[in-house]
């Protein structure tokens, strides 16, 4: 894909990528039982840029991409996309919990592509591809292929686009989901560990892929991920999580060169 | 016992009116079935217990009573409250309703079999409700259960003859009156058992067969 084919063609006219705050999670709290995954957690994105989560499993990483996703809710505190509450809204000066309709419309900027790729097995994957922007972008079924023909060529699939997922290698069937997720024209892309379920062969065309994403679009980036040197490459900043907590952040170079903390620096020990 | 020849021929035009009614209380109780039994299913996953509850509670009695008392009851008790229906409808209905509770159940394994991912692709992608329902998780839980719902369309064959009990005169139907009124019971009683090991094998060997290509 050329870097004259934005993804997000409506961006020009978006307030929102002139690098000014898109995501901001403000004091959320978010416990399974006993648990405190997130702990009083704030943190914000700036718009257009690459951020990737760092540290020990369980630490909360996937937590937050799911809460952006609104696949969970938070106990407490408010997270905001693009300037809206994405699970509350005022009503009357008052911050409630948002309705059906209103987290329908926060959610149509974010898109996320799954560890388990998560296609929809019943559906070539063209279709999986048009399906939503056709039943909830409204795009018409030309419109919505032609896009997604653009996307599979990007994502080196063009030839596969009548079989089903399941004719697919693990690999292939997540450059699907990359190319569906990118169908919505979302301002945001949370990628949850998108090469943990695959073969080490496999990981790289993947990663090649978001690679050309990250450099030729202004899309939003949300990478959770084990792949360090996938990290370094594509982030502006990194986050390093602890305990449902930041733990520190800054550019790639810093955390990864020189890093303020013991625990940091274990953790990366670790996984390099 | 003799085996005679000419009254198995004598018998075969009521055999054929009664295979006919046989298999039209078949099919339709099978789409009854079906049909209803999806219905059960998705109310009981209503957030709301007002609409769980009674349902819950409507299935589980009709599932526990014998088909035979709810086709007297239907056939005999409603004509007393002017609700009068033909036999032949009221055991279609019966059969219908019986097994729809029954396949709720298989419906209801289906749609649980689906992996959560499905659901969460779903709403990364916005998808209304009533769209991820109907184009991504009941296709896939209902491809899944086609084989255990054949199992019960086996079973309801094998129910029909009780339709008998309310006068529809299905294939048990007209052998007992054939035999009734000629005194040879043998041959067809012997004819319709034959014809429903000719139905019921070979749909089971079917059923086997759509349970390998479907189930993966």
């Amino acid at each position: 894909m050329s870097a004259d084919t934005p993804l997000t063609e409506d961006s020009a006219a978006n307030p929102a990528v002139d690098g000014s705050e898109l995501i901001r999670f403000d004091k959320v709290t978010k416990r399974f039982g006993d648990n405190t995954v997130l702990d009083d957690l704030d943190f914000s994105v700036a718009s257009g840029k690459h951020v990737t989560l760092i540290g020990p499993s369980g630490s909360g990483k996937t937590t937050i991409l799911r809460l952006l996703m609104t696949l969970l809710k938070p106990d407490e505190g408010t997270i905001k996309v693009g300037g809206d509450y994405l699970t509350h809204e005022e009503k009357n000066g008052k911050l409630v919990p948002a309705g059906e309709k209103h987290i329908r419309e926060v959610r149509k900027n974010i898109g996320m592509v799954f560890q388990q790729f998560n296609l929809f097995p019943n559906m070539k994957v063209l279709r999986n591809i048009t399906e939503a922007p056709v039943t909830v972008l409204g795009m018409s079924k030309d419109a919505a292929e032609e896009r997604a023909r653009e996307l599979l060529d990007m994502v080196g699939l063009a030839e596969h686009i009548d079989k089903y997922p399941s004719q697919l290698s693990g690999g292939q069937q997540q450059r699907v989901a990359i190319a569906r997720a990118l169908a919505m024209r979302p301002q945001v892309l949370l990628l949850d560990e998108v090469t943990s379920a695959l073969d080490p062969e496999l990981v790289v065309g993947v990663l090649d892929v978001l690679r050309d994403i990250a450099r030729s679009t202004d899309i939003t980036m949300l990478c959770v991920t084990h792949e360090m040197s996938f990290a370094r490459d594509i982030s502006d900043q990194v986050l390093m999580f602890d305990s449902g907590r930041v733990l520190e952040s800054g550019p790639p170079e810093k955390i990864f060169g020189d890093p303020e903390h013991d625990r940091t620096r274990e953790f990366l020990g670790a996984v390099l | 016992m003799t085996w005679d020849w000419s009254a198995v021929g004598d018998f075969m035009p009521h055999f054929w009116d009664g295979l006919l009614v046989t298999l039209q209380a078949l099919v339709l109780g099978s789409l009854i079935s079906f049909a209803l039994g999806l219905v059960w299913a998705l109310l009981m996953r209503t957030p709301t217990r007002w609409v769980r509850w009674p349902v819950g509670v409507v299935t589980e009695f009709i599932r526990n009573t014998p088909l035979l008392v709810q086709l007297f009851f239907l056939f005999y008790v409603l004509p007393e409250w002017n609700i009068t229906f033909s036999a032949m409808t009221t055991g279609v209905v019966a059969i219908g309703l019986h097994y729809s509770t029954y396949t709720m159940q298989v419906y209801r394994a289906g749609i649980e079999g689906v992996p959560a991912g499905q659901w969460e692709a779903a709403t990364a992608l916005n998808l209304p409700l009533t769209r991820t329902w109907t184009a991504v998780i009941l296709p896939q839980a209902i491809r899944r259960v086609v084989p255990a719902l054949g199992n019960y369309v086996i079973s309801m064959l094998k129910d029909t003859p009780l339709l008998m009990a309310i006068t529809v005169l299905d294939m048990l139907g007209e052998a007992r009156l054939f035999s009734q009124q000629n005194f040879q019971f043998t041959e067809p009683l012997t004819v319709i058992g034959v014809a429903f090991i000719l139905i019921s094998y070979p749909a089971s060997l079917l059923m086997r067969a759509l349970e390998r290509r479907l189930v993966r």
